[in-house]
């Protein structure tokens, strides 16, 4: 009963989050379809996945898309009327691009659901319950089978973070940064 | 319906409008400490001693107008304020009070005085203060106003820079008692040491206690962290343009965090509903009386500090806040590794 209540819910707000125009109301019913995903991770006994979804998603990653839209201040994002206007021909060379491209995608995400269910048990199967229940197993299997992974991840992400900052960075780096130089990198 | 389960949803009701008693017990404290520490009388006029004052506050907000800006986004204007209070009492759920109790005998089996016992209670707390920003973002942006946009980003980064710390600082109680269960992390900190110490986590953690005040002030918006709302810079920051019971959403959503952030501490570091003289069952009353301590440090912070600059505020958090609550987790994971569980 509940498992139709979130999966309805999921594919509901997915499928709202490209019909929206208002790139604002995509963020959001993205949250509302990470909330509904989490609320099928607790009806598989994974309360630890499903508030880490929670925390990670829908609390961290998502507040940041909800700053750069915020940010970049884009009220609607180029409707099929918009682009059919008569004088915008680059946007119209866009649009048949993007149409093309967009088609691709939807073949390959066709041929990869047939794939997934027709794929008999799948891997769901392989963990037992106890597993994904119980935190100390997560960490357990965490930092022992999966210790490898774990690392390179990590790693990746410190490389992207160390890619921001020097992307971030508007001044040439220098080996003594001048402090309080208009424009210095510390002022928020 | 067994008696287990209508006390159940008592004790959800009960929660509820605790809570909701909760924040206009706050709105009196406020103002008679901030007259105290001013030396000012404070409201003296509404029943006696002012006691009623809230109650006129409350009869105020709900007959004032309710205004929407002309270019405000009218559904995520009325969302926000849901937003904040929905997750403001979302969280409490699952925040234990006190001890298994079978009401003086009227039920067969004891009850938990919780309202959800969740096995990663404290993640499900983590999980949903992180939700209680958009509240405030989406109010920022939807009232198309530049004080209330300027408030929504501000709170936005804050609650993001010292979730970090605020996280850090849970783990180390985390480590030390093995259980994301806040009833059995409270459990933990029963009895004492050498007869007379309280195992509180906090002599343990003494360090993360200050951490996580730290950053729970700022998490609720409270000065001297008051960033999202700074009157003489923002007027009043993310509801500016909010009135009437909209705007009373916000408010009871702050005192509500503040509740809960309170009670939190109290079980992560306070020994929850355990202390000397009252017996298990009466345990509540001790948990009352530490959460009120808090709370009343919280409104002495207030009219004591004055705020911080804001690049400040972002120095003090990533520069000093989270570099000591990394350093603590780890002389925990290591001082737990040596010692022993």
């Amino acid at each position: 009963m509940l498992f139709y209540l979130f999966g309805a819910v999921a594919i509901v707000a997915s499928l709202l989050v490209i019909a929206q125009r208002n790139p604002i109301y995509s963020v959001l019913l993205l949250i509302a379809s990470f909330g509904a995903l989490s609320g099928l991770y607790v009806l598989l006994d994974a309360p630890f996945v499903a508030v880490i979804q929670i925390i990670v998603y829908a609390g961290a990653i998502m507040v940041l898309f909800l700053f750069v839209v915020m940010l970049l201040n884009a009220p609607h994002e180029d409707t099929e009327e918009d682009l059919e206007t008569p004088g915008v021909e680059r946007r119209q060379l866009a649009g048949a691009g993007v149409r093309r491209f967009g088609g691709l995608l939807a073949v390959g995400l066709i041929v990869e659901l047939w794939w997934a269910l027709t794929k008999n048990g799948g891997e769901s199967g392989a963990f037992p319950a106890p597993s994904v229940a119980s935190v100390a197993a997560i960490g357990r299997s965490l930092f022992t089978a999966y210790a490898f992974p774990f690392e390179v991840t990590s790693i990746l992400i410190l490389v992207a973070m160390v890619g921001a900052v020097v992307l971030a960075r508007r001044e040439p780096i220098t080996r003594s940064p001048r402090r309080g130089s208009p424009g210095s990198p510390d002022v928020p | 319906m067994t008696p287990l389960l209508i006390a159940q949803i008592g004790l959800t009701l009960f929660v509820f409008v605790m809570l909701l008693n909760s924040a206009a017990i706050m709105v009196y404290v406020e103002r008679k400490v901030a007259a105290m520490l001013q030396q000012r009388l404070g409201p003296y006029l509404v029943g006696p001693k002012g006691l009623l004052q809230p109650l006129a506050d409350i009869i105020k907000l709900l007959f004032k107008e309710e205004l929407r800006p002309r270019a405000a986004d009218p559904l995520l204007f009325a969302l926000a304020p849901i937003i904040a209070a929905t997750a403001a009492f979302a969280a409490f759920a699952v925040v234990p009070f006190g001890a298994e109790t079978t009401f003086f005998g009227l039920l067969d089996q004891p009850m938990r005085l919780q309202v959800a016992d969740v096995n990663v209670a404290v993640l499900v707390i983590f999980a949903i203060s992180s939700m209680s920003v958009y509240g405030i973002v989406l109010a920022g942006w939807s009232s198309n106003s530049k004080y209330s946009l300027l408030g929504g980003l501000r709170s936005s980064a804050q609650m993001i820079s010292y979730e970090l710390s605020y996280g850090l600082a849970l783990a180390g109680v985390l480590v030390i008692a093995n259980s994301l269960s806040l009833t059995d992390i409270v459990n933990r900190q029963s009895g004492a040491w050498l007869g007379f110490l309280p195992r509180w986590y906090v002599f343990l953690q003494p360090l993360g206690f200050l951490i996580f005040m730290t950053a729970g002030i700022a998490e609720t918006n409270r000065a001297p962290f008051d960033f999202p709302e700074a009157e003489q810079e923002l007027v009043a920051g993310y509801h500016t343009e909010y009135s009437s019971m909209s705007f009373s959403m916000f408010f009871l959503a702050e005192y509500i965090n503040m509740v809960t952030v309170s009670a939190v501490a109290t079980d992560l570091f306070l020994g929850g509903w355990h202390g000397p003289l009252l017996p298990e069952s009466l345990g509540w009353i001790w948990f009352l009386i530490k959460v009120a301590a808090i709370l009343f440090f919280y409104v002495w912070m207030r009219w004591t500090l004055p705020r911080y600059r804001y690049d400040q505020l972002m120095q003090f958090g990533w520069k000093v806040l989270l570099p000591i609550a990394v350093v603590n987790l780890l002389v925990t994971a290591a001082g737990v590794l040596y010692f022993g569980a």
